[in-house]
């Protein structure tokens, strides 16, 4: 069982606070969605998660270790936590299969022999199975974030981080992408999603988490947070986006 | 059958061409008929443009060149390792390591801010000054010594304005991955990179080419040197034509290629 726990965290650049006090936990098999403006905090919350931006203040716990203590080892968690990026951040010099390879081949010292039958397994899974040996620009956004979450997936993660990862794509292309999110899904992967996709969080997240000015101002089952919502700024930014 | 806009372009771009001939052709023949006729056009001749002299040297010239070739061939990947091994310090962020850094800082500002001849004079005369055996005293080790520390310093600033170039979200992919920062250095960032500087650096080692012949200056008989040498004993200035042909025969088609790689890269990114 793993857990990953939020207490009270902060950040802020530059005298601009971007989280203002964030509580949260996450526990294995669960869906939890982000939702909120653009410049509420849900992609710097992300980060902090895979310890991309160090914290101001408050505690990331990880299975009851404090991974937020200033001088901790990233490398380690980051391998148990994955994370995919809006604008899909593959590396442009290497194929789909080798952007794949990469960490694990880094990281566990596994020889491409080993790790070619498992993560082309991976790719085929996704629909990619005839795309692996294609660079990033021979393929669509969503062939290209398939891929990155492809890479992330080949480490064997205990959780997903996504961000916003179909903001960037053609509408018709968005469909692909959550596909594969659904499917994740059904295969019981724990998984946080910063999303402006309000019907797919609606369809599948456990808990729905409403930021606002770097706090989470509601949170719920989705049933509750979008059939009944309880602060009027939730109403407010329901109305504009549903 | 051509469409109205079809016919009228191609009107327009024979005039054009034919406009550029005409004036091309109008200044080539205006040098031609009126440079013969300055007075002292006789003598810069015989003395700049004699072929016998011409036919006489240019074998021993394109043998001198030969040394030109060796030197920058064995200068080049030490520059090329140099270069990228300063870039790499230059980029360091752990703090036990900022000696190295400031190294790196301090080696690249000095190089690259004294003119070329005056660190071969440095290097090429007053290390074996220092009174070393053969062969330690060769002017060929030090003398190359000084083009590697000049281009090497070039070479750096290059490659570490390639690291600059590529995204940030590169690096925070890599690292998500769990990767360390040297594995994404190594195997994220700097292959970007240096395939992104390649052009840039093509124009560093096209000047490196020409500088070789700064060497002259501490003693090997290179080309340049050699054309003195032949201006000397014949009194005409004929051989440093022969030499300069022979530079622009390398340098010009690997100017053109660097452009190329140049242009397709700007095509490619936009």
């Amino acid at each position: 069982m793993t857990t990953l726990s939020l207490k009270n965290v902060r950040k802020s650049f530059g005298g601009n606070d971007v989280l203002r006090g964030i509580d949260l936990d996450i526990t294995t098999g669960q869906m939890i969605c982000l939702i909120g403006a653009s410049g509420s905090g849900k992609s710097t919350l992300l980060r902090c998660l895979n310890l991309l931006e160090p914290i101001d203040d408050g505690t990331i716990t990880l299975d009851g270790t404090d991974i937020s203590e200033p001088g901790f080892n990233p490398q380690p968690v980051r391998q148990r936590i994955g994370m995919v990026f809006q604008s899909y951040n593959l590396f442009p010099h290497m194929t789909a299969m080798d952007n794949a390879m990469l960490a694990p081949r880094r990281i566990h010292g596994l020889g491409r022999a080993e790790l070619e039958p498992r993560i082309a397994e991976l790719f085929t899974r996704f629909g990619l199975g005839e795309r692996m040996q294609h660079y990033p620009d021979q393929l669509s956004g969503g062939q290209q974030q398939r891929v990155a979450i492809v890479r992330a997936l080949a480490m064997r993660p205990e959780i997903m981080l996504f961000d916003e990862i179909t903001s960037a794509l053609d509408p018709e292309l968005v469909g692909e992408v959550l596909d594969v999110l659904r499917q994740l899904r059904t295969e019981g992967m724990t998984m946080v999603l910063a999303t402006h996709e309000m019907g797919f969080a609606r369809e599948l997240a456990d808990t729905v988490c409403f930021l606002d000015q770097g706090r989470i101002l509601e949170s719920g089952p989705p049933s509750q947070v979008f059939g009944a919502p309880q602060e009027a700024r939730t109403r407010a930014f329901l109305s504009r986006v549903l | 059958m051509p469409t109205r806009r079809q016919i009228f372009e191609t009107r327009q771009r024979r005039r054009a061409n034919l406009i550029a001939a005409g004036s091309t052709l109008a200044v080539v023949l205006a040098i031609v008929l009126l440079v013969p006729l300055a007075p002292g056009w006789d003598r810069v001749q015989r003395s700049f443009f004699n072929g016998e002299v011409f036919a006489k040297t240019f074998p021993g010239l394109l043998e001198a060149f030969l040394l030109d070739i060796a030197i920058f061939a064995w200068c080049a990947p030490l520059i090329a390792a140099l270069g990228l091994a300063v870039a790499i310090a230059r980029d360091l962020r752990t703090p036990a390591l900022y000696p190295v850094k400031l190294a790196a800082i301090l080696y690249t500002d000095i190089f690259r801010g004294l003119p070329v001849i005056l660190v071969i004079y440095l290097i090429g005369f007053g290390i074996p000054g220092l009174g070393l055996p053969r062969p330690w005293n060769s002017p060929y080790i030090w003398g190359s010594l000084a083009l590697i520390l000049v281009y090497a310093a070039y070479v750096a600033e290059v490659i570490r304005s390639g690291i600059e170039s590529i995204h940030e979200s590169q690096r925070a992919a890599a690292l998500s991955l769990g990767l360390s920062t040297s594995d994404s250095m190594r195997f994220v960032i700097l292959p970007q990179a240096i395939r992104r500087v390649v052009p840039a650096n093509m124009n560093l080692f096209i000047a490196l080419q020409k500088d070789v012949a700064l060497l002259s200056f501490i003693g090997p008989v290179e080309i340049f040197r050699q054309a003195g040498v032949y201006k000397s004993l014949l009194a005409n200035f004929t051989p440093y034509v022969g030499a300069a042909l022979i530079f622009l025969a390398i340098t010009i088609p690997a100017t053109r290629y660097a452009d190329h790689l140049m242009n397709r890269q700007r095509k490619a990114r936009s």
